[in-house]
Order: structure tokens, then sequence, then C-alpha cells
């Protein structure tokens, strides 16, 4: 069988979901060994949490200056892997620093490279859906290396325990991969909701909440979800920047999307379309945003979203 | 200081998007500059306009690089209006299904032989959408990758640039000597609209028109031939079925909780 490297991924020091997800889509394909970057002595801790199935091996490089020199630094270690163990996949997560990392990484070992899969077969055939979900696309990587970023929550991961054998592995970084130096970090705020890329539902509110974001913030945790915002809510400061939906915010695909006072935009539906059940309350029964609701509400989301939230309260008493 | 923007002609974004042959069918839509691009183009003309300008008389120069099929030169030209001072169109036929691969090969050559400090991109192309192009680019020319910029700060004397870095993992700041690359953000500035003056003036800018062969970069090794992935197929997704829509009578949010548990969601 062959060997499927995955880049185990953490928030803060707590593993991702994301990583369970690689190890599921590598284990079609072969043996599954998970990488973990670690600042120095934080690696054994990060390390013990990655054991879903799939992965029998975990090989951890522990060294400050992946955190003092972002994508390249990383980018050098995993190429280093690659070369030495030719790997027939590399699997990472999409996120800004996974797609840039894969980059670097096709480009330091003359690899092909896929972003943004939602799936991937056991003959490493990837499915991504584009043009704003219009369009499926099966693709394969030529040569070299698979390299290939998947979307969060695009499969359900098999969360069985696996027992793997935990490898450390000296790294040491060169200079030509420390020219950008990261002064200081400053992590996003948890606020103790799901993380949007990884929640099951996502709650959003847009320029229709008016800077009132409170109703929208009742019936998420109600439901257990995220908190998305429009642009226009991020622009007006209603909502951190973190919290954006979208082209240039966070590209989503959770089991419920549910778009409050957000007009449907372009650049919107673009984070959201492959959500896999849509449901919209607006004003305007001509808002766009219409065109993709499964259920949609023509009126005002200060009087449905409350008596939603009254709705989910009395089904939970 | 010498600038590199580098910047995408790009299917309009509203235009209806169809697949022919494993790649995009770019004929019969409108061609535009891939609006990300814009906050780059904008961008670089603070930078030198707090630094001694450009243009005639001026203390650096704006230069515009991209490759694409001809008509990237009708991209290029909004780039032009807005203020740089020249531009570097990279076309051939062999270019085409070229992946990001190919792509950063293409501009990392043009860009090494340019004597440029910094070189300014987009964070992402509205139609490839795989914000990997600048850090490929750094890489392949073992520059400093300072990508997804919510601000710049450069210090032309010191030849070192700042910035901070936005993306879902927090906001970092980052510093780095020159040469560096360097995406920004749309949040960063507010690109000005060409004005009557700049349209008029960017006819009579020098755009350098060059082939795979005047860059110096054999064929066989970028576009569908040197492509290191194929695509097997592509097919249109069925349009969604239309969904209900009620209007509020008073009734609305109740309705929404019984499809929500209809549909098994809660
Ligand atoms: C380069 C670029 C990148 C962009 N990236 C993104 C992005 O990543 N994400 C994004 O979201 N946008 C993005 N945009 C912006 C996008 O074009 C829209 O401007 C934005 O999505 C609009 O947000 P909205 O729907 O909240 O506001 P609007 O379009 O103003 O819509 C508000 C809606 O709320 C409804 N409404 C008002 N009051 C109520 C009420 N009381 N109850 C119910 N409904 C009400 C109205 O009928 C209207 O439909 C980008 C734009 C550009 C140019
Ligand atoms: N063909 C191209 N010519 C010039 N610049 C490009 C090209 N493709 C991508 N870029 C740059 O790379 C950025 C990211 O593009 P992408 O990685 O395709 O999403 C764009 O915003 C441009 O600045």
């Amino acid at each position: 069988m062959s060997d499927v490297f995955i880049l185990a991924q953490f928030a803060g020091e707590i593993v991702a979901k994301t990583t369970a997800e690689l190890a599921t889509c590598g284990a079609r394909v072969g043996n599954v060994t998970a990488i973990v970057l670690a600042a120095p002595g934080k690696g054994a801790a990060l390390a013990s949490q990655v054991n879903t199935a799939g992965v029998a091996k975990v090989l951890v490089l522990e060294n400050a200056d992946f955190d003092h020199f972002g994508v390249a630094a990383s980018a050098e270690a995993i190429a280093g892997l690659v070369k030495e163990h030719k790997p027939s996949a590399l699997l990472i997560t999409s996120s800004a620093f996974g797609k840039e990392l894969a980059g670097c990484v096709a480009v330091l070992t003359d690899s092909g490279l896929i972003t943004d899969a939602v799936d991937v077969t056991s003959e490493l055939v990837a499915t991504q859906v584009i043009f704003g979900g219009s369009t499926t696309v099966h693709s394969h990587v030529s040569q070299g290396c698979a390299i290939i970023t998947m979307r969060p929550n695009s499969i359900s991961p098999d969360m069985a325990k696996s027992s793997p054998e935990i490898v450390n592995v000296e790294v040491s970084i060169s200079d030509a991969a420390k020219r950008a130096e990261v002064v200081s970090s400053q992590p996003p705020v948890a606020e103790g909701r799901p993380e949007l890329t990884e929640a099951q539902i996502i709650v959003s509110g847009g320029r229709g909440t008016n800077g009132d974001f409170s109703a929208v913030e009742t019936f998420a945790d109600l439901l257990g979800a995220a908190v998305g915002a429009s642009r226009a809510a991020t622009d007006a400061g209603w909502y951190p920047h973190s919290h954006q939906v979208g082209q240039t915010g966070k590209t989503v695909s959770p089991q419920l999307y549910v778009a409050c006072g957000i007009s449907g935009a372009i650049q919107h539906r673009a984070g959201m379309q492959t959500s896999k059940t849509i449901v919209v309350i607006n004003k305007d029964p001509e808002a766009p945003i219409f065109e993709l609701a499964d259920f949609g509400v023509v009126g005002d989301l200060f009087t449905v979203l409350p008596q939603a939230s009254e709705g989910v309260k009395a089904r939970k008493s | 200081m010498k600038i590199a923007v580098c910047v995408k002609q790009v299917p309009d974004s509203w235009a209806e998007k169809k697949m022919s042959g494993g790649v995009l069918d770019r004929q019969g839509v409108d061609a535009v500059l891939n609006d990300l691009d814009e906050y780059a183009v904008e961008e670089a003309l603070r930078v030198v306009e707090a630094h001694g300008g450009n243009g005639e008389g001026g203390a650096n120069s704006v230069i515009v690089i991209s490759m694409g099929p001809e008509r990237t030169a009708d991209a290029v030209r909004k780039a032009l209006s807005m203020g740089a001072d020249g531009a570097i169109i990279i076309t051939d036929p062999a270019l085409a299904g070229s992946d990001a691969l190919s792509t950063s090969k293409v501009l990392a050559k043009v860009i090494e032989g340019g004597d440029f400090d910094l070189v300014f991109c987009g964070t992402e192309s509205t139609d490839a959408r795989m914000s990997v192009v600048p850090a490929m680019v750094a890489q392949r020319l073992s520059w400093a990758q300072l990508t997804f910029a919510g601000s710049v700060n450069v210090d032309p004397g010191a030849k070192a640039v700042t910035i901070t870095r936005v993306t879902e993992a927090g906001v970092d700041t980052m510093k780095a000597a020159f040469p560096a690359v360097i995406s920004v953000v749309e949040k960063i500035n507010e690109p000005r609209y060409p004005s009557f003056k700049g349209i008029m003036a960017a006819k009579k800018k020098p755009v350098e028109i060059k082939d795979l062969a005047g860059v110096g970069i054999e064929a066989s090794s970028v576009g569908s031939s040197g492509a290191r992935s194929v695509v097997d197929d592509a097919t249109p997704r069925p349009p969604k079925a239309a969904g209900i829509k009620i209007v509020d009578d008073g009734n609305g949010g109740k309705a929404l909780v019984d499809f929500l548990v209809e549909k098994k969601l809660i």
C-alpha cells in the first residue's frame, strides 16, 4: 500500500476535527503518516491527540522557526519529508496558510497541486466544486506527490481511535526560509461558539441587522451554531472580520446555513453556496439570496428570528 | 524603488462560467481586471506616492506584469490608467492550460530579470480562486513572502517592509528586507477610479509583449503540456430545485422551525 502524508492541524493546542477528516481520506489510499509541526517542548502533547482511524505514524518536528518564519519555514520542513519518504499524496486543510504551504511544497518538490477539494477517492481523484457551486470537477495530480488541500467539513470523519507510532524528527531551517519574520501574533479571540469552517450550523447576519446581532446570536446559540456575517456587517464594524463569509472571507459548507438580512451578492454566495440546506430571512421578496433558499421567509428578521428561537426553546423543554 | 504589480485578466465575475475541454471557456465572456488586483495596484501607487512618486520626475516606477491571452492588454490598460508606469505582458499559445506551477514559474522568471524591490499581488484571482500564486512566486524567487497584508509599511531607506497579515489564524505583524512579494487583502484601501487624464496617458505608456522564448522558458514545461494536474471531467451541477418561499403572516418563525424539524436539522 502506498503512504499518504497529512498535516495535522491544531486550534491552539487542541487537535482540529479537520485532522481526522484528512486521515479518513488518506486511509482510503494507504497508510497515513501525520506530520505535527510544533514549538519546542510542545510536540508530544500535540502528537498524542492525533489518533483517529487510519493514522499509523506521527512524525513530530519541533522547531521554534515554525512560529517565527511563517509559511516558508514550514514548507521547507515538509518538502524535506516529502523528498525523503516519497508519499503518494500530501493532504492539507484548506486555509490561507494551508493553501500557501501546499503551493510552496509543490514548488519545492515539483509536484502537482489541487486546492479546495471536497472529496478524494482511493485513486487520489479529487472532487472540486467551482464557479460558486455550479460545476463539479474531478482531477488528479499527474506528477510528483499529489498535493491536495481539502475544505474543512466536506466529509464525515471516522473518529474511531488508532494507536500510531510516534517518531521525533530533527529539523533545521535554512536562512533562505527565514526571510519574512513574524514579529508578533494575535490569535483570533475565542468566543465559545464553534469555529465557522467546522460548524454544522451557521446563522449569519448582514446589513439587515442594522448592527444588532442579538437575535442572530440567540438563535445561533439555541442551535449550537457558529455566527457568520456579510461584508457589509464586518465593514460596518458590527462583527469581526474573522466571521465574514464570502469570497474574501471564509468559505463554509455547513449542514444548515441561515442567512438573515443578507441580500446574496455574488461575493457572499461564493462563500456559502455549497451549504447543504439554506434558509433565508429577508424583507425584500426580490433579494437574490432567495434563489438559493431551500426555505425562505419574506419578513422582518427582528420578528421572525425571535419567534423561531421561542419555537426551538419550546421543543427543547 | 522599482515595484512590480502582478495582475490577472479574468472573466467578469457576474458572467456565467463554463468549462470546455478541462479548461475555463473564456470565449464570449467579458474580460476584466481581477478586481482584487486593483487593491494591489492602488497599494503600490500609494507606497510610491508616499516616497517620492512615480512617472515623470518621480523617484520610483510601478510596472504591471500579467500573463494571459492577448486581450490581457485590456485589463492591463486599467492598471496603467490608475497610474502605473508601464507593463509587461506574457502571452503565448503554449501557455494555455497553465496551472499555478506554470503561472508562478513564468511570473518569477520575468520578475527575476527586472531588478524589482517589491512585488504586489492580489490575494486571489476570481476565476482560479486558489490564493497560491503570490506564495509560489516568492518561493521560486526565494524572496520574503508577505501575504494577506491588511496594511503595508515601507521604509525605502532601510530597504525594509512591515505588514500585518490578516487571515483566519489571526493577525500577525511580519517584517522583511527587500526584495519581497506582498499580497494585499481587499480591506487595505479603496482603489481609485482612473481619471480622464489617466486614461489618456495610459495609451502612451510602454507595454512590452513577450512570448515564452522572450522570457526564456521552454514551452513544453508550462501550459497544458507542463501541467502537473489533469482535469478528468467537469460537469455542471443540476440547478438547485426551487425551495419553499413563504411570506411572514405572523407565523413565519414557527414555519421556519417546522421546516428545520421536518429536515431533521434540529
Ligand atoms: C472585492 C470584493 C470582495 C467582497 N467580498 C465579500 C465577502 O467575502 N463576503 C460578503 O458578504 N460580501 C463581500 N463583498 C460585498 C458584497 O458585494 C456585498 O456588498 C455584501 O455582501 C452585502 O452585504 P449584505 O447582504 O449584508 O447587505 P445588503 O446587500 O445591503 O443587503 C441587506 C439585505 O437585508 C435585507 N433587510 C434589511 N432589513 C431587514 C430586516 N429588518 N429583516 C430582514 N431583512 C432585512 C434587505 O432587504 C437586503 O436584502 C465583496 C465585494 C467586493 C467588491
Ligand atoms: N496569470 C497571472 N498573471 C499575473 N498575475 C497573476 C496571474 N495569476 C495570478 N496572479 C496573481 O496572483 C494572485 C492570486 O491568484 P490565484 O493564486 O490564482 O488565486 C492574483 O491576485 C494576482 O495578483
